[in-house]
């Protein structure tokens, strides 16, 4: 489900724009990077931020 | 370039849990690329009729006053410990404490990502409901056949 939401939300954006999209450890984190590369987004950081919580920097070509 | 992976699901039941297994599977697998196909049949038409609510909709007596007590997507219980429709309530509340999409928030993503969904002609037929009775994002009134077809080469869930 994480990617369903990430995926709608990337969908709005513009080309060349960027987002930030905060995750949890685990299967989000592990999924939602690698789903995106798949479908030719551009990870362009993946940073820790709290506890659990990381900070994913998407551009969408 | 190569062809799609393609996921058909056949939605039968009208259980709030099912349904929600339903657009879970739908939305997800849309969302990673796949093209996704809902066919939906019996108490399955239940989550896309237009009335969310329960309402006397259906071409004769019998036929409104059952589609009165199956409701629509608003209305479906639990497949167990329904607890006369509180349940549903309670459930999707904790859903919304755990940060879990909810029924509508999924079924609002699967429309989002392209999901199409058709119904199925003779359950429509049997329980009195025409085209009209159901949300216009449904592409076409099927049978057996013609689902068959447009689930060639994919995978197939019944639930």
């Amino acid at each position: 489900m994480t990617f369903v939401k990430a995926k709608l939300h990337l969908e709005q954006l513009e080309p060349g724009d960027t987002t930030d999209i905060l995750l949890t450890a685990g299967e989000p984190l592990d999924n939602v990077p690698r789903t995106a590369t798949e479908q030719g987004y551009q990870v362009l950081a993946s940073v820790h931020v709290r506890d659990n919580i990381h900070r994913l920097t998407i551009k969408k070509p | 370039m190569a062809e799609k992976n393609k996921l058909s699901i056949i939605s039968m039941s009208g259980d709030f849990d099912k349904v929600i297994a339903v657009f879970t599977l739908a939305s997800g697998a849309a969302a990673v690329g796949y093209d996704v196909t809902i066919f939906f049949t019996f108490w399955g038409l239940n989550s896309i009729k237009k009335k969310t609510g329960r309402s006397f909709i259906g071409t004769g007596f019998l036929a409104r006053f059952f589609n009165f007590l199956l409701g629509g997507r608003r209305s479906l219980p639990l497949s167990r410990l329904n607890f006369g429709g509180l349940s549903p309530i309670l459930m999707t509340g904790m859903m919304k404490g755990k940060n879990v999409a909810t029924l509508e928030e999924l079924f609002d993503a699967s429309k989002a990502l392209g999901v199409s969904f058709y119904a199925c002609e003779m359950a429509m037929h049997v329980l009195g409901l025409t085209r009209e009775d159901f949300i216009p994002e449904v592409k076409d009134v099927l049978g057996v056949a013609s689902f068959l077809e447009l689930s060639k080469g994919g995978q197939t869930l019944f639930i």
